[in-house]
């Protein structure tokens, strides 16, 4: 039988506000435990939420770049359930009214063709603490610096029909909170996660398979291989015979493999209920008519701007507008250079980019900026160099030892184009492989290669290559 | 000088007759002599209560004194007090000292108050009698075998018995007013919103409000003026000005129209209470008021109601105390739920266990429409009764409580009798309006309040009223003999 599979999406985005979603104590990052945990954090008697309207401006971005109606009022609510680290007993949550109601992205599918997913909902909470299993000789250690941080839940329909769809799924979406600047997309610390709800079912049928939902992956690469993973395990128990059962799955990295964390029969009843300790959120047109006018351009626009402004092709404009660092380089790049976009993107796109992976270094910390490269590009523009010499000047320069011009005078660079200079190399070249001249000049063509290497090989790649070119088919005529 | 109120104790220190210090040191004594056969304080903070009477006579000498500069007062035990243990009445508390001020203590404390301790109540202030304190019940000064009321029946015994001059309470169903009601002091339950609840402990945060107990009206507009007001901590907290409650009591009442609601008079009222109701209207017309029939034809839904809301709060807001950070930790827990078992098995008394039961039911998956949310609605139609009754009248008057106080141990196994005892009390918290109970005589030797509930954000009207019916009877006066 042939097997359609159905996948949505829940992604925890972690927002990028200063301190918590409803206290003053600050989200950074790595802190030793416990020292970022207010009196409201540790839930103490007495104490109550105020809520974070900066988390409130970022969840409205959002939602005016999904396309979603930003609620004018919402509500939030406590789910209810007890873990060691979750200090009230309770989440603050958005339930029967979230923020952001119904929106939908396009994602580009691997056949050029695009998909658009709709997105149901995202609602803001605070998350909890981390309990910590190791190190306690048999007792649980809580870290609760990061109860009470910002998140935003973005819930996708049941839209995708593939791990690679959700994956490229997951990919925009992580561009655009980035591109927002509402989240700092650091999935290694958790700030972007997400649960997986995966079905399968006859293909042709309308009604949905049972679901599982794989919990807590926090890589593009781990979602990939959970689902399919998932997929698999589905279609072989319900081929032997079996039922997919409702329940919650944990997906093991090491194993490649999910296994089942809860069934649906140990879930939680959350007894959600409106939150009394906080009034309805009211957001008035002011509001929102602020959060649109902070909205930056977002990444497809900015992709059919480039396409259309610098005349690249839709591949080079997606990858130079991966963020939008790399996008301002590349236009900072191209100002500089005073045109050359093609040349600039290639440069961009190449060893620049490449120089950033190896170092694994952000755009802001880059040895080489706009200005720089462009001046790089300059000499190749006005062939003081060539392409392949630019490149050990880009190493250069990237090591530090100064901008393009310093560094080709400082390492004789400089391309040679004196035309008799270039002659008196391919005289000597000739001169030196009398036997290779003569089985060209009876037809083995194939040897031109071979001279123009030769004469790159003594001019130690600084003659002009189109020259050399040039002058060595008249040469070899003889 | 205990026998004087907080306005003649102000007077007092304004004019040198005394000392805060002196003061402080006459209310300690009172509390050592007589606090063993009230249990009014759970914890009596003495030395810092004369540090701090010491600080108050030198800022009086600096001329930075206000009207509650130096005058020692009482907090209940569900107000935060930094470094003080803060026990809510529970063995679950029983060994937590606040790390914070309660924006109440905070407000206090600026204005100069001198804190004696903090006042026994019924364990998380759930209670009518003061008898589900881990502590041990409080004793009616009237009658030491009968209860004070609750759940703030610390405040109330102890302002009654002159073991403070007033005192802090909070009001969720009726736990200012009714205790007043039954100890013979007056009471009042601002609007909700008007005081902060910002580190005062939540039991059912949409109702919950604290506020003043004193023996007088003029008292309690004192006290009030130091507690209320907006506070960016707690964002139910209303933004608005605080009125001079002590310079708009003398209002004559002349024209004043009041409302009996007939719902309030009917069945389940003691004969005698009503007798003394009565009379205190009659007091009224004297004054000047016009009284008028109203209607609250959804007030017999107010309890039922307020025992699905109040539960299902208290068993969210009463979540935190798990026996991991802070509070009671049962001995070796052997996993988890163990911990979490034996934790708040044994740190919950029965009247709130009973609670987080009823609560957790009430929101559970498939019974939450047909309980909390219906309960919301009548809650709805419960505000808008009252809303129609003002359009009519400016005050709704009635009895605070059905009976006097009754005698220790009396309704414990009976929690229905014991939660009607708030049935005239609960459906002003439902409304988040204001109310006030004010002694207005006395049934069989105990005293008798009278509720007075204003519209929203009226205190001073209530405040008002209450202090022209306290300038021409002298009710609010009287001591229990042996306290006099």
């Amino acid at each position: 039988m042939e097997w359609e599979t159905v996948i949505g999406l829940e992604i925890h985005a972690q927002l990028a506000t200063k301190s918590k979603i409803f206290s003053g104590a600050s989200t950074a990052y790595g802190a030793a435990p416990n020292t970022q945990a207010c009196a409201i954090d540790l839930g103490l008697p007495g104490v109550l939420p105020v809520l974070n309207r900066e988390a409130v401006r970022m969840a409205a971005m959002l939602g005016l770049a999904i396309g979603a109606e930003v609620a004018r009022r919402s509500v939030f609510a406590r789910k209810n359930y007890f873990y060691p680290d979750l200090p009230k007993g309770y989440q603050i949550s958005q339930y029967e009214l979230p923020v952001v109601q119904k929106g939908q992205m396009a994602i580009d599918l691997d056949d050029g063709s695009s998909k658009v997913i709709g997105i149901t909902r995202a609602h803001l909470e605070e998350d909890a603490g981390k309990s910590l299993h190791e190190d306690f000789h048999g007792r649980s250690g809580i870290d609760l610096n990061r109860a009470g941080t910002p998140l935003l839940e973005i819930v996708s329909e049941p839209d995708m029909r593939s791990a690679r769809e959700a994956v490229a799924y997951m990919k925009k979406l992580h561009q655009l909170v980035v591109y927002l600047g509402i989240c700092d997309g650091n999935m290694q610390e958790g700030s972007f996660r997400c649960d997986a709800n995966v079905s399968v079912r006859p293909k042709g049928d309308s009604k949905f398979g049972t679901r599982a939902e794989i919990k807590n992956l926090n890589s593009f690469r781990f979602v990939e291989r959970a689902i399919e993973f998932e997929i698999e395990r589905q279609i072989d128990l319900i081929e032997s015979g079996g039922k997919v059962v409702q329940e919650t799955r944990l997906y093991d990295p090491d194993k490649g493999e999910t296994r089942s964390m809860r069934s649906k029969e140990e879930a939680n009843d959350y007894r959600y209920f409106p939150d009394p300790d906080l009034l309805p959120l009211v957001l008035d047109d002011a509001f929102i008519d602020a959060a649109r006018a902070a909205l930056p351009e977002l990444p497809d626009a900015k992709k059919q701007r480039f396409m259309e402004q610098y005349g690249l092709s839709a591949y080079d404009a997606s990858v130079l507008t991966t963020s939008r660092e790399l996008a301002g380089h590349y236009e900072a790049t191209v100002a500089a250079l005073g045109g050359e976009p093609k040349l600039c993107a290639n440069w961009v796109m190449g060893d620049f980019s490449a120089f950033l992976n190896k170092d694994n270094r952000d755009i802001a910390d880059s040895p080489v900026d706009a200005a720089q490269l462009a001046g790089l590009l300059r000499r190749i523009q006005d062939r003081t160099i060539s392409g392949k010499i630019a490149k050990e000047v880009f190493e250069a320069m990237w090591a530090g030892e100064g901008d393009a011009d310093a560094v080709i005078k400082q390492r004789g660079l400089r391309q040679i184009t004196d035309t008799s200079a270039i002659e008196k190399v391919i005289d000597d070249v000739i001169a030196a492989n009398p036997d290779q001249l003569a089985q060209y000049r009876a037809g083995k063509d194939k040897l031109f290669g071979f001279f123009v290497g030769q004469v790159m090989k003594l001019s130690k790649g600084k003659a002009n290559p189109q020259q050399v070119n040039d002058l060595l088919v008249e040469k070899l005529k003889g | 000088m205990h026998e004087k109120t907080i306005a003649q104790l102000s007077a007092g220190l304004a004019a040198g007759e005394f000392s805060s210090e002196e003061l402080t040191r006459a209310f300690l004594e009172r509390i050592a002599r007589f606090n063993p056969r009230l249990n009014a304080f759970i914890t009596v903070t003495a030395e810092t209560a004369l540090v701090r009477a010491r600080a108050a006579d030198q800022r009086r000498q600096r001329g930075e004194a206000g009207p509650l500069t130096g005058v020692p007062i009482a907090h209940k035990d569900i107000f935060c007090t930094e470094g003080v243990r803060t026990s809510c009445g529970s063995r679950m508390l029983d060994r937590f000292t606040a790390p914070y001020d309660a924006t109440v203590v905070e407000k206090l404390n600026a204005a100069g108050a001198v804190m004696l301790g903090k006042t026994n109540m019924d364990e998380f202030a759930m209670g009518s009698s003061n008898e589900t304190s881990f502590y041990g019940p409080v004793r009616n000064p009237w009658d030491l075998e009968a209860v004070p009321g609750g759940s703030s029946g610390g405040s109330a015994a102890a302002v009654v018995g002159r073991l403070a001059p007033g005192a802090t309470g909070t009001d969720t169903g009726g736990s200012i007013r009714q205790p007043a009601a039954l100890c013979g002091i007056t009471g009042l339950k601002p609007t909700y919103g008007r005081v902060s609840r910002w580190g005062m402990i939540a039991y059912a945060s949409s109702l919950d409000q604290g506020g003043p107990m004193a023996r007088s009206a003029e008292d309690c507009a004192l006290l009030l003026g130091a507690m209320a007001g907006f506070d960016p901590r707690d964002s139910t907290s209303a933004d608005r000005p605080v009125p001079d409650y002590a310079a708009l009591l003398d209002r004559p009442l002349d024209g004043l129209k009041i409302g009996l609601p007939k719902e309030y008079f009917g069945e389940g009222l003691d004969g005698a209470v009503a007798q003394v109701v009565e009379e205190a209207i009659t007091e009224y017309r004297k004054l000047g008021a016009e009284t008028v029939e109203i209607s609250l034809p959804n007030s017999r839904l107010a309890i039922p109601a307020y025992y699905v809301i109040a539960p299902a709060e208290c068993s969210s807001n009463l979540a935190r105390f798990d026996g991991v950070r802070y509070g009671h930790r049962c001995e070796n827990p052997k996993d988890l739920l163990d911990l979490y078992t034996r934790s708040r098995g044994e740190g919950f008394g029965a009247e709130v266990t009973r609670r987080i039961l009823v609560g957790t039911f009430a929101l559970s998956a498939g019974y939450y429409d047909a309980y909390y949310l219906k309960a919301q609605q009548i809650r709805r139609l419960i505000s808008d009764d009252f809303q129609r009754a003002f359009q009519q009248v400016d005050v709704i008057a009635g009895p605070t409580s059905p009976t006097v106080a009754f005698k220790l141990g009396e309704k414990v196994d009976d929690p229905i009798t014991m939660y009607l005892s708030d049935i005239y009390t609960i459906a002003v918290n439902l409304a988040g309006l204001p109310g006030l109970s004010l002694p207005v005589g006395f049934a069989t030797g105990l005293p008798v309040g009278l509720q007075l509930i204003g519209d929203y954000f009226a205190e001073d009207r209530l405040l008002n009223v209450a202090h022209r019916y306290q300038q021409a009877t002298d009710w609010h006066l009287r001591a229990p003999a042996a306290f006099a």
